[in-house]
């Protein structure tokens, strides 16, 4: 006689994202659903293996019978939930939203190591931002080379704070932190002191493959040649979650 | 695995007061803001020795505490002046003029919102809304709510408490 | 212990206090303290020591919370035995030299008031309010546990302890109608019973005191003169929904609510009615201080928690709601200080008897911080559904100096300004949202024609943006890019271009940021756009080569 097939205790449920019906487990996100499937849906801070934190909001979503927007990081699947991920109105929010982050810090491409391998530029691309309607900060930012193997470049930074995350996450220095508010954010080693400097840091280089930009590359690295390897987390998060 | 808990910086009886806020706090994560708030209470600033060792009594990474003591705008990681001017710049004070409370102290001190003077007599800063919109515009002189007070009176007051 | 000894108690207490017949009551809140009120308070002890013995009444020197009219302060009232100390002839700006001449009327039962200092407690400021907030303040000492007690205090919280369930508690409040008076204005019954029906073995209340609006004064006045009714209304919360554990965030920028709050927790712990066994039941409740450190966003649910743990006060995306997944990741209810204030008269009285007050959908009354251009400046509570008008031109005393109203701004940096035009509408949750505004907290600042609209949503914008945590990007650098088109529209070198420019970001920034502060920091500009547009047009310059 056959054992009884055992409790599942994650249930499916199904959904229909931009008119394909499709079926999910309970406890997914819609970005996770949408990148399964091969639904293009923006996102600079959201990455699988790391933890939610739901800020550049480039991954917002309609769902029917919601009056705000959601954003599908942070948002669980449901059964009989209809989404639209690529209205007219996502496609001007998002277009405006990286329009901003151009204008915040002083993104240069073509003397960036990262060009050609940067997500933000591939967003600019995706998204079709042409131009950026506002003025731009210009607001000075360092570049500190100090670390023997690393450079930090704060003038390409989108603080996405996925250096943070993995650092603290995955790594377990927490080298890595976000200091001040506002438009005077910027991400910090230890005390804001020059990284080289870092009692912490184990120079692991996690922080330098999940960077979406050319913020945080190798050094010795010349326009273009920054290329990102970003295949260790997902194999590195699933075995912590295992243990 | 239990971390040794650091000895403290130095004889200065006040980080035996730092030391009381964690340890009534069990020493947790959670006592980190009531950590720097002893600390600001006890020397006046967040500098990087006592910001050092409430990380290492709490066992938190230092770029934590540093983005936290960044974070509020009370900590203050610079020593403050003698005395220290905070002007309110709650909407019931800026519509009764506490731009120019803040601009007149700029032009006779030198000292805009967030600076000390060169011989650290004053701190200005600007605080959102002090509660005290009935005396509006209202400063904060050394910790004494003082209201209704015109540009001229302000920096005549200020003078006058510098000499002293 | 039950409601007879706790009548018992009351009893005792006043009976050791009934040696005084007339009570000078001085306002010792922090504005009157900034006007002077420590020296009247000595002044008046020295005064009243140095004639204990003569014939006249026996008089009892008291230091009180706010009685509202904070720019007339230092306050002092005299109460005498007419009316068992409830009615008072109320003095304004007192001077110290004035002690001896109101003390001789006070304990002289054929004296009239002193004349020059009177304050006719029949204005409108006073008439025209209902008091079930601030029942108390101004009448008793903010610092004595005993007398919150002699006027029924904990009472709400030992009839709930001993005479209803936690699921009565609920019904009684959720029958009141009570929405959330922190700004959003939640259905409060309905938060309770999500929080209550969760399982779990940890729970918490949060006290909401970190009161952020610039112009709100409300919860400032009201822990420094009657903390232990917040307290209480914490306590029977955690008693409804299974909580053992509380904290109150507040303000370090509030020294002395900080002060009051300590002494009353101290004084009701010792005294039982915090703690273990609160009045020798099986329900405990113990209740922890938390200082903020100078961050607007903090008032926000998850970024107050987060602060709590110890960390940077950034919002975190909702769901989970804190009933679900709050402080640590337990179910936490959180409340602001005004909501809880509430709780104590609804157990009191009853449900039914909070829901006559006030409109259809907002029920009861609501404390208000007038400010600005207004003669009566301070704190008010009216039934909702009061009109601006009245609540301007009656109560406020109008515009000082013969100039001419231009418009209200309520809700802070999350609201909008209402021009004269809508001045009749009666004020509740849902007709403020229709204006384009909010309630908010409940600060009004009170523009003249002088003042220049543009200049106001450029304020806001500067406060949202120096107060943004600088976690999600619209908010980051949306607002930062608003307030430079407001900066430049505001010095007339904007252009038409400009104005379109910022109409868009106002409403990217409110349909995708994090959490409310990004999503409602458009609403001062979009608010004064819809009623003086041509304010900003007016400052429009037409841009050369095109």
């Amino acid at each position: 006689m056959p054992l009884p097939a055992p409790q599942a205790n994650v249930r499916v449920v199904t959904l229909k994202i931009d008119g394909l019906d499709l079926s999910a487990r309970e406890d997914e996100t819609l970005i996770e659903v949408c990148r399964e499937n091969k639904i293009p849906i923006p996102s600079l801070c959201w990455m699988e293996g790391l933890s939610i934190v739901g800020a550049c909001r480039l991954c917002m979503v309609e769902v029917s019978g919601s009056n705000r927007l959601v954003a599908a990081c942070s948002t669980r699947v449901a059964e009989g939930m209809e989404v639209q991920t690529n209205t007219e109105q996502l496609q001007r929010y998002r277009r405006t939203l990286v329009e901003l982050l151009f204008a915040e810090r002083n993104h240069v491409c073509s003397v960036c190591v990262s060009n050609g391998h940067c997500e933000l530029q591939w967003l600019a691309q995706t998204c079709g931002v042409d131009h950026v309607r506002m003025p731009y900060r210009n607001a000075g930012y360092e570049v500190d080379s100090s670390h023997e193997m690393f450079r930090v470049d704060h003038n390409r930074c989108v603080l996405c704070t996925r250096c943070v995350r993995v650092c603290d996450e995955i790594e377990g220095a927490h080298t890595w932190d976000v200091m001040g508010r506002g438009s005077d954010c910027k991400v910090i080693t230890d005390l804001a002191r020059p990284w080289g400097d870092s009692s912490t840091c184990t120079s692991c280089g996690k922080c330098v493959q999940v960077c979406p930009t050319g913020a945080l590359v190798k050094q010795g690295t010349s326009v273009g040649e920054m290329v990102k390897d970003q295949q260790f987390l997902p194999i590195l998060a699933r075995r912590r979650h295992l243990r | 695995m239990q971390r040794q808990r650091p000895d403290l910086p130095s004889a200065d009886k006040r980080w035996k007061l730092v030391n009381a806020t964690m340890r009534r706090n069990g020493y947790a994560e959670h006592a980190l803001i009531e950590a720097l708030h002893s600390v600001q209470d006890a020397f006046g600033y967040l500098d990087e020795e006592a910001m050092t060792f409430v990380a290492d009594s709490l066992d938190l990474p230092l770029s934590k505490v540093y983005g936290v003591a960044t974070f509020y705008h009370l900590f203050a990681l610079k020593p403050k002046g003698r005395h220290a001017c905070v002007v309110c710049t709650g909407t019931a004070c800026y519509i009764k003029g506490a731009g120019a409370l803040i601009e007149g102290i700029e032009q006779r001190f030198g000292v805009a919102p967030g600076e000390t003077t060169a011989d650290k007599a004053l701190s200005v800063m600007s605080a959102r809304c002090v509660g005290a919109c009935g005396l509006a515009p209202a400063v904060v002189l050394d910790g004494t709510v003082i209201g209704k007070l015109g540009t001229e009176q302000l920096v005549a007051r200020l003078e006058q408490e510098i000499a002293e | 212990m039950n409601l007879d000894d706790l009548d018992d108690l009351a009893d005792k207490y006043r009976q050791e206090a009934a040696d005084a017949e007339v009570e000078v009551r001085v306002c010792m809140a922090a504005s009157c303290q900034s006007s002077g009120a420590q020296p009247v308070y000595d002044a008046l002890t020295a005064a009243g020591e140095a004639t204990a013995d003569a014939p006249g009444r026996k008089c009892r020197i008291k230091g009180v919370g706010c009685m509202g009219l904070c720019s007339a302060g230092p306050l002092v009232a005299v109460a005498g035995p007419e009316d068992g100390l409830n009615e008072s002839v109320i003095y304004r700006d007192v001077t110290p030299d004035d002690a001896g001449e109101i003390l001789t009327s006070a304990v002289d039962p054929k004296a009239s008031p002193v004349a020059r200092l009177h304050c006719p407690s029949d204005l409108p400021f006073f008439a025209r309010q209902q008091r079930v907030v601030l029942e108390h303040s101004g009448i008793i000492d903010p610092n004595s546990f005993r007398g919150y007690v002699v006027v029924g205090g904990y009472s709400a919280m030992v009839r709930a302890l001993t005479e209803m369930t936690p699921t009565d508690v609920i019904a009684e409040i959720t029958t009141s109608g009570l929405r959330g008076r922190g700004g959003g204005g939640y259905p409060t019954g309905l938060k309770w019973s999500t929080v209550a029906k969760t399982p779990a073995e940890q729970k918490y209340v949060i006290c909401n005191a970190d009161e952020g609006d610039p112009g709100a004064f409300m919860d400032r006045a009201i822990l420094e003169s009657d903390p232990h009714r917040v307290l209480e209304g914490m306590a029977i919360a955690a008693y409804a929904i299974g909580a053992n554990k509380g904290f109150v965030y507040v303000r370090a920028e509030y020294p002395l609510a900080v002060e009051r709050l300590k002494t009353a927790i101290r004084k009701a712990k010792r005294s039982g009615f915090l703690g273990n066994h609160i009045c020798d039941t099986e329900f405990n409740f113990d209740i922890e201080i938390r200082l903020g450190a100078g961050a607007f966003v903090c008032g926000e649910e998850t970024a107050l928690m987060a602060s709590i743990e110890g960390g940077r006060g950034q919002p975190r995306p909702r769901p989970p709601y804190p009933a679900e997944s709050g402080l640590w990741g337990h179910p936490t209810l959180i409340n602001n200080v005004e909501t809880f204030a509430n709780i104590a008269p609804i157990i009191r009285e009853g449900g039914d008897w909070f829901a006559a007050m006030g409109t259809e959908r907002s029920k009861g009354t609501k404390v208000f911080a007038l400010a600005g251009t207004i003669v009566n400046t301070g704190l008010i509570e009216v039934p909702m559904g009061t009109t601006l008008r009245d609540i301007i031109e009656v109560i406020g005393g109008g515009i000082p100096g013969g100039k001419a109203f231009k418009a209200v701004q309520t809700g802070g940096p999350s609201g909008g300004c209402v021009p004269e035009a809508h001045l009749d509408v009666a004020v509740d949750y849902d007709s403020l949202k229709t204006l384009g505004t909010m309630m908010g907290s409940g600060g009004m600042i009170v523009m003249d024609e002088t003042a220049s609209m543009v200049d106001v949503a450029r304020y806001f914008m500067e406060f949202c943006m120096s107060e943004s945590c600088g976690k999600c990007v619209p908010c980051r650098t949306g607002t930062w890019q608003m307030h430079s088109l407001l900066d430049r529209i505001a010095r007339s070198r904007a252009s038409r271009s400009d104005l379109t420019l910022l109409e868009e970001l106002c409403e990217v920034v409110q349909a995708t940021s994090l959490c409310g502060l990004g999503q409602t920091a458009p609403n001062p500009v979009l608010s004064t756009l819809r009623y003086f547009r041509d304010e900003y047009e007016q400052k429009l310059t037409t841009p050369s080569g095109h």
